[in-house]
């Protein structure tokens, strides 16, 4: 499944990178703290976070995420979004909490399989 | 002033700066004397709510500090008073996600830059003044009674 | 759902709260930073988290969390323990990170709790 459907399946809204929309979601992680999801999250995760500043960018550069998908409405910081740009990181918006959009993503994620 | 003669009961606690590991504790307190109180659980978890960020903000910036319970008939009452650097700017303080803390205090899950403005939201009344190197003052007051809107 | 059930689709071990394994639950709330959760955490929800520390007891206390699972793994430090049975707040940990967690609790009609508070 890639981040398009999901994007279109939840309503979310697309912040950056409007052309990798196709990166495949292989798993999710969820988190906040950015050691934790620098240490535990896996390359092809779509990235459930409330962090806006711009080292999350970096840390999905790294880890090779599908993409960001910042929860509770919360919008990317401005140089956050110009770093997304730079780097071609897809960063969307939801207006659910992380634990109702984890699940959602988590049943989709399950169905595609 | 001339809500003093009403007040019902008053309580003070100290806190140290820097202790984290008894950081809450005040707060824990604070809402087990409300709740005897037999106030509305709602009223209970603001003032607890604001009384455990207030209590967070002064172990994790000042050096010491006294958080005051007053109880009227009417109200909650809830004051943070500390020595300690003081906020230089109080409106950007205010601000959702701003936030001075160190990696200790984020590691922690704090710092989000949402204390301030948590305690604001979940006041009836909130007041702040600060000086820098000084100190800072909150005053939360919560209303017992159901708002009149 | 019965907290007994959420031990079981969680595999999670009780760290505290065995007394507690029979009461309903039907919201939670996923959030490794404890001023989110002051901010949106509905009473009666679980919350689910990977921080560890004596806070996350404290805030459940506070806010009337039915109950905390602990995410990944995590070693809890005795400090926390205890304070969790003073304050009689069950804590579950389970191995499973907390997008598995908060996806296996959704599949079985577990719904978020949002607390917007008006500015």
């Amino acid at each position: 499944m890639d981040i398009a459907a999901i994007a279109k399946e939840l309503n979310l809204e697309i912040r950056s990178a409007r052309d990798r929309l196709e990166n495949i979601v292989t798993g999710g992680y969820t988190g906040d703290l950015l050691s934790d999801v620098m240490a535990n999250s896996h390359a092809g995760d779509i990235w459930i976070t409330r962090q806006v500043h711009q080292n999350i960018v970096a840390i999905a550069t790294l880890k090779e995420h599908a993409g960001i998908i910042l929860v509770n409405s919360c919008e990317p910081a401005k140089d956050t979004l110009e770093r997304a740009k730079q780097e071609n990181v897809p960063i969307l918006v939801s207006r659910l909490g992380a634990f109702e959009l984890t699940g959602k993503i988590y049943n989709l994620l399950a169905k595609d399989k | 002033m001339c809500a003093a003669e009403n007040i019902l009961e008053k309580h003070s606690f100290d806190i140290e700066g820097g202790n984290f590991s008894n950081a809450g504790t005040v707060s824990t307190k604070i809402k087990s004397i409300l709740k005897q109180k037999n106030l509305p659980d709602d009223v209970v978890r603001r003032s607890a709510i604001v009384c455990y960020e207030a209590e967070i903000n002064i172990v994790s910036y000042a050096k010491k500090g006294v958080i005051s319970l007053t109880i009227r008939p009417n109200s909650v009452q809830i004051e943070a008073d500390d020595e300690g650097p003081g906020i230089p700017n109080i409106e950007l303080a205010m601000q959702q996600g701003y936030s001075t803390a160190n990696q200790q205090i984020r590691e922690m899950g704090f710092g989000a830059g949402m204390g301030l403005h948590n305690i604001k939201t979940y006041s009836d009344i909130f007041d702040i003044s600060s000086e820098v190197d000084k100190g800072t003052f909150l005053k939360m007051t919560i209303h017992t009674q159901p708002a009149k809107d | 759902m019965k907290l007994r059930e959420v031990k079981e689709l969680l595999n999670a071990d009780v760290i505290a709260g065995e007394e507690k394994l029979d009461m309903e639950v039907k919201t939670a709330f996923g959030a490794d930073l404890m001023s989110d959760v002051l901010a949106f955490a509905k009473a009666g929800s679980m919350l689910l988290t990977g921080l560890t520390n004596t806070q996350v007891v404290r805030i459940a206390n506070v806010l009337d969390i039915a109950a905390i699972i602990i995410v990944r793994g995590k070693k809890l430090p005795a400090e926390t323990v205890e304070l969790a049975k003073e304050l009689h707040i069950p804590v579950l940990s389970t191995k499973f990170i907390l997008f598995e967690t908060a996806g296996r609790l959704y599949a079985q009609g577990i719904v978020g709790c949002l607390e917007k508070v008006e500015k």
